[in-house]
């Protein structure tokens, strides 16, 4: 794989809360076409460091490195613009919209035109369309008109995938996108994420082992704030470190 | 959406026809209930649209109007071309220097952070002789725009001020569609998820900062004018509050809500001040009309403008409660 294929770049990323380190030194690479899982327990330091790559909060230490450019100082505006989406562990969608407009603000911000204040937002042919496309692509194209607010928690779930993609990102940090689904909607999420694998470098916090081992080509394991293991699912199974900090032995 | 546009219209309609059944003072009342609006759709742009509460938007008010006062040549009338446009600007100025700063803060310190301003604003003509002080100061002559509109005399002042409402009206039905528009509902709802699409929030916020002090000082502009006189009193927390009660009266979050809102607060306002209806009593106005106003807020939480909805979910509540009611019934 070249250089060129990582997309998002952690360098010895550290955040310390006073006395306490959430994130300890993490390094990691995100490379196109391939799901990056990073697990642990509660508390480890997996939500901080998604906060801390996609800027909603500053690194006491390290840098952020996206498409080859130090993104450290940008704001998360400016590097959501540059390709950058992230989803939520709880959802975060606008629940008064309908599921079409949560998706088509989501993309406005790639046209946002603010100036143009006498144009109906509704003929934004750029946003429209995207909209269409990122709710088709993430399985919600019939519940385009229903109010996000009255989504089954699944649905949300993919609504919180479609608004990140409707801004064309390349790099996706995914926060538990399984959190709270029946088997039925793993499935499709999983189905899903395989999807997008292609074309986009993927982060995914997630804490259902099962779909990690079965989606992730290389998974990141944290305790206490630092990297335990990074290796391929395979190695990180068998690494007698994961195992007794978190895995559990059995 | 045609009923919300087909009310609007046809309060715009019965508007324009008001004179042609009114005496003098319904003239000037209706006239003081269409600055009224325009300040509350004002405020519904920063508190329904764009969910920041602001408590000192009577300083914006307040600078238009004491800007037409002190702007106005000593000696004749001023244009309006200039006069109008300059009034806007000054208070769409400040504004911008209130707003600038104080959309650095959030939630409650917000509203300290404008109030504080407004009452900065407040003593600043209270208490310099920039503003006359207490007593306020006189407006020499109504501007006029040339000898087509003289806004001394009452009806082309009425006529003038519902033009600027359906114009302020109209300007924010467009604005709150648009592009601009919908990212502020973006932010009323979840201003972190807006960050993390990509929107920069704080210039969205700001401009509508200053677009909303422009459009109240384009009312207070209004107001001088139509009394001819400015007081300090013009700036004061109260009158933020009162503006604030009106587009909650009326309903957050719809533009004819502040329409609604604007009327029905003046309105009881003239109904508990009347000693024809009350009396002696009638001195104790203010006590009839904060009662009604908690008696609504608490019965009504969607304001007037959810009065339909609200008619409408209980009819059918009742329909589907009987049916129910029926269907449990053994065969």
């Amino acid at each position: 794989m070249s250089p060129s294929d990582v997309l998002l770049r952690g360098r010895e990323i550290t955040r310390r809360w006073g006395g306490l380190v959430a994130v300890d030194r993490v390094s990691l690479e995100l490379r196109r076409g391939s799901v990056h899982a990073v697990i642990g327990t509660n508390g480890a330091g997996k939500s901080t460091l998604i906060n801390i790559l996609s800027g909603e909060i500053a690194p006491s230490a390290g840098q952020v490195e996206l498409l080859g450019q130090d993104v450290t100082a940008w704001t998360q505006p400016r590097r959501a613009r540059a390709g950058l989406g992230r989803s939520y562990q709880r959802n975060t969608i606008y629940p008064t919209f309908s599921v079409f407009e949560n998706c088509r603000l989501a993309a406005q911000a790639r046209t946002p035109k603010p100036w143009q204040w006498w144009q109906d937002a509704q003929r934004c042919e750029a946003s429209t369309s995207a909209a269409r496309a990122a709710a088709t692509r993430a399985g919600l194209d019939t519940l385009l008109d229903r109010s996000a607010g009255l989504l089954s928690h699944g649905e949300k779930r993919q609504l919180e995938i479609a608004m990140c993609l409707a801004t064309a990102p390349q790099v996706l940090l995914l926060d538990e996108p399984l959190a709270g689904m029946g088997a039925e909607e793993t499935e499709r999420m999983l189905a899903l994420l395989a999807e997008l694998r292609t074309g986009h470098a993927i982060l995914l916090v997630e804490h259902d082992m099962d779909a990690v081992f079965r989606i992730a080509d290389r998974i990141t394991v944290m305790v206490n704030g630092a990297v335990i293991a990074s290796d391929t699912p395979g190695a990180v199974r068998c690494s007698p470190e994961v195992r007794a900090a978190y895995l559990g032995d059995h | 959406m045609r009923g919300k546009s087909a009310f609007v219209t046809a309060a715009f309609v019965l508007l324009a026809l008001f004179p042609l059944v009114a005496g003098d003072y319904g003239i000037d009342l209706a006239t003081k209930i269409m600055i009224f609006a325009v300040f509350a759709l004002s405020l519904e742009l920063l508190v329904g649209a764009t969910g920041l509460v602001c408590f000192g938007q009577a300083a914006f008010f307040g600078i238009g109007a004491y800007a037409a006062v002190l702007l106005s040549p000593a000696d004749g009338a001023a244009s309006l071309l200039w006069l109008l446009p300059a009034c806007v600007a000054a208070s769409a100025l400040y504004a911008l220097f209130v707003g600038a700063l104080s959309l650095r803060t959030k939630g409650v310190y917000f509203i300290m952070v404008t109030l504080a301003f407004a009452q900065m604003a407040f003593y600043v003509v209270h208490d310099t002789p920039l503003g006359g002080g207490t007593d306020g100061i006189y407006l020499n002559a109504k501007p006029a725009l040339g000898s087509l509109l003289d806004l001394d005399k009452p009806l082309l002042l009425y006529g003038f001020t519902l033009a600027c409402l359906v114009a302020t009206f109209g300007f924010l039905a467009v604005l709150l569609r648009s592009r601009f528009g919908r990212a502020l509902a973006g932010i009323k709802v979840n201003e972190q998820r807006m960050r993390a699409t990509g929107f920069s929030t704080y210039p969205y916020k700001l401009a509508a900062f200053v677009i909303s002090g422009g459009l109240a000082g384009l009312a207070g502009f209004l107001f001088a004018v139509k009394d001819g006189f400015v007081n300090p009193e013009l700036m004061s927390w109260h009158f933020s509050g009162a503006v604030l009660i009106m587009i909650i009266l009326g309903g957050l979050g719809h533009l004819r809500g502040a329409l609604i809102g604007a009327f029905a607060f003046a309105l009881l306002q003239e109904f508990f001040k009347s000693e024809a209806i009350f009396g002696e009593f009638a001195r104790h106005w203010t006590l009839g009309l904060g009662l009604t106003i908690i008696a609504s807020v608490a019965l009504l939480p969607n304001g007037l403008v959810g009065v339909p909805g609200q008619l409408r979910d209980r009819l059918a509540g009742r329909l589907t409660g009987s049916r129910s009611a029926q269907a449990g019934k053994p065969q």
